[in-house]
């Protein structure tokens, strides 16, 4: 039996860089990420290097690339083809989007596309929601793989190893389905410099919400956003003994009972 | 209206995480039923109905719920919704799994990671690794949300005055080409890291899987559970599953003592609500020490030994 080469939808955020630590607004608003450096959500980076993966080791025949976001998104899109996607479909959108849109669109866009694997990051390091895979197989009506750290295509079915309290589960689901990345399923490539100039001649796309019939939900409303409490640095001691004697004596902390020295 | 807890139970007992969240829907101050799938599931229903504060136990039981898929589960949640103004769950790797599934088959977002409930439809939950809290208002009719339990507490240990009503419900299986191949369970001994008093964390400078045996002996002798950065994780010094952080498990214990660990934004996303935090590093400018309440500025390979000895 010959199989169809298979199709990869892979869906990146553009967000805050790993490495910045966000500042929160004097009004409490939101987040204040003007003048901060972007780049592509780390999870998001897992899925495009293992839909490349997948495409070199003969698996998937297409990679398209999605992201939902001002003009600005384009350039995590125009990341994913330097690193080896085929197209990219940017759908415009000004507004912040909640996880429920994005499956919402991502359905949509599988209505033409008709893609066999959909590759997310398990969940963006800015919202944080841990969500959006879940829906759109939700509203696919399709398996999930959460948390994915390893990922094996056979016989237009997918084996996945996912990262779950207390170990790991594999589990066997049919196509198409949608697969969530964890931080250990592959360590992503840096893109080569003729692969970036490549990657600006390759089919970038543009719809709007409009296109798609899209209407944003306005369930989830933010009301506010605060700093967290910060802790206070405490004290350096200089030993292993008064460090001992002085957990001995913090009266938050239960030392065992068969401690030497109770 | 009423909430519905969705359990999470290892066929015997409920998990800790599943009580927790029981403690924060208390706080909802209204009505509570608690949903559980599974496999011969009488006796852990008959222990659930026992609980005090549930008001029924919705026992869904048949052999194809010994592995309880989110494919099969979500549906059948879903179409509960009208009775419900809030479906609970805790934020554990089953929860995470199911509940955006469960939100979207009812048309609405969920609210992830909860970790203080403002009222019936106020929740502050972290964002950006939690170096900012959001309050967010939840609109929708029937609210999905997922609870960090470490932010709440299980309600003390108290048994119904007369045991809660067992429903027993009877669905057909939804169809999933979801199969089970294999599950590989990490045994230990030690107390897990969602309930543990205290949790002794190794780091990248531990340098191999051999040398986290001092770990092992300082948390034998403190009673504690032990976790990891993920450095150490990534380099294949411990399991995936004790990795501490932003995209790990959180915690909140009364002494948490990270060892050889630089205090990466993302590591301390997962332990900074710990009541006191002792910091073992032989570099005096490592972030760590700037949440840490004891910090010691030492070579781990010296200290670790010398701790344990004085146990
Ligand atoms: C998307 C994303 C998510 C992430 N999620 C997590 C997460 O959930 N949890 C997490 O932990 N990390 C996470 N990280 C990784 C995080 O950014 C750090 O890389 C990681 O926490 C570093 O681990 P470490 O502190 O063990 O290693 P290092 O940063 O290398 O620190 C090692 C420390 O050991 C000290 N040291 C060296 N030798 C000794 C010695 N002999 N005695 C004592 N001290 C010594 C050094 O001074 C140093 O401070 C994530 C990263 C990304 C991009």
């Amino acid at each position: 039996m010959t199989h169809h080469p298979l199709k990869a939808i892979v869906a990146v955020k553009r967000v805050i860089d790993y490495n910045v630590k966000v500042r929160v607004k004097a009004d409490r608003s939101d987040v204040d990420l003007s003048n901060t450096k972007m780049s592509m959500n780390p999870f998001c980076e897992i899925a495009v290097e293992e839909a490349v993966r997948l495409k070199e080791a003969g698996l998937v025949g297409e990679i398209v690339v999605v992201s939902i976001g001002p003009k600005s998104c384009q350039e995590q899109i125009r990341s994913a083809l330097a690193l080896g996607a085929d197209r990219g479909l940017q759908v415009e959108c000004d507004t912040p989007v909640s996880p429920l849109d994005v499956a919402k669109i991502l359905q949509k866009i599988q209505q033409e596309e008709n893609a066999d694997i959909f590759l997310l990051g398990k969940q963006s390091i800015d919202a944080d929601n841990n969500q959006t895979g879940q829906m759109l197989a939700a509203l696919l009506d399709c398996p999930q793989a959460t948390c994915a750290s390893r990922v094996h295509i056979e016989h237009n079915k997918a084996i996945v190893t996912r990262e779950v309290d207390g170990g790991l589960l594999t589990v066997e689901m049919s196509l198409p389905a949608v697969i969530t990345t964890d931080l250990r399923l592959n360590e992503p490539r840096f893109a080569a410099l003729p692969k970036i100039m490549q990657a600006k001649r390759k089919p970038l796309a543009v719809k709007t919400l409009a296109d798609l019939a899209i209407e944003l939900t306005t369930d989830i409303e933010l009301i506010s956003v605060d700093s967290p409490t910060q802790r206070q640095a405490g004290v350096i001691l200089s030993s292993v003994d008064e460090l001992m004697s002085t957990l001995r004596n913090d009266p938050n902390v239960q030392m065992p009972k068969h401690d030497k020295e109770a | 209206m009423k909430t519905l807890i969705i359990a999470e139970h290892n066929h015997h007992a409920l998990k800790a995480d599943t009580l927790v969240t029981l403690g924060a829907a208390q706080q909802l101050g209204q009505p509570i039923d608690v949903f559980i799938a599974g496999h011969d599931m009488a006796q852990l229903s008959q222990d659930t109905a026992t609980i005090a504060g549930i008001d029924r136990v919705l026992s869904w039981d048949h052999e194809a719920l010994a592995m309880p898929f989110s494919e099969i589960l979500a549906p059948v949640i879903a179409n509960l919704r009208s009775q419900y103004s809030h479906i609970l769950l805790a934020s554990s790797s089953f929860g995470k799994d199911l509940a955006p599934r469960i939100a979207a088959l009812c048309g609405v977002n969920a609210v992830s990671d909860v970790i203080d409930i403002i009222s019936a439809n106020q929740y502050k939950r972290p964002i950006y690794a939690g170096n900012a809290i959001a309050t967010v208002q939840n609109n929708a009719a029937c609210q999905v949300v997922t609870i960090r339990t470490s932010a709440f507490s299980a309600p003390s240990h108290e048994t119904a005055a007369s045991p809660a009503h067992i429903q027993a419900l009877s669905i057909e299986l939804p169809d999933t080409s979801v199969r089970f191949v294999e599950q590989t369970l990490s045994e230990s001994s030690r107390p897990e890291l969602n309930s543990a008093e205290i949790i002794v964390s190794g780091g990248r400078a531990v340098g191999s899987d051999a040398n986290f045996s001092l770990i092992y002996d300082l948390a034998d002798k403190l009673g504690a559970a032990v976790g990891a950065s993920r450095a150490a994780v990534d380099a294949g010094y411990i399991a995936n599953d004790l990795q501490v952080g932003q995209t790990g498990k959180v915690v909140a214990p009364s002494l948490y003592i990270a060892i050889g660990i630089s205090g990466a934004i993302q590591h301390l996303a997962g332990m900074k609500d710990s009541k006191v935090i002792v910091a073992i590093n032989n570099d005096p400018e490592a972030p760590i020490f700037s949440v840490a309440d004891y910090g010691l500025v030492a070579d781990l390979f010296e200290t670790l030994p010398a701790m344990t000895a004085r146990l």
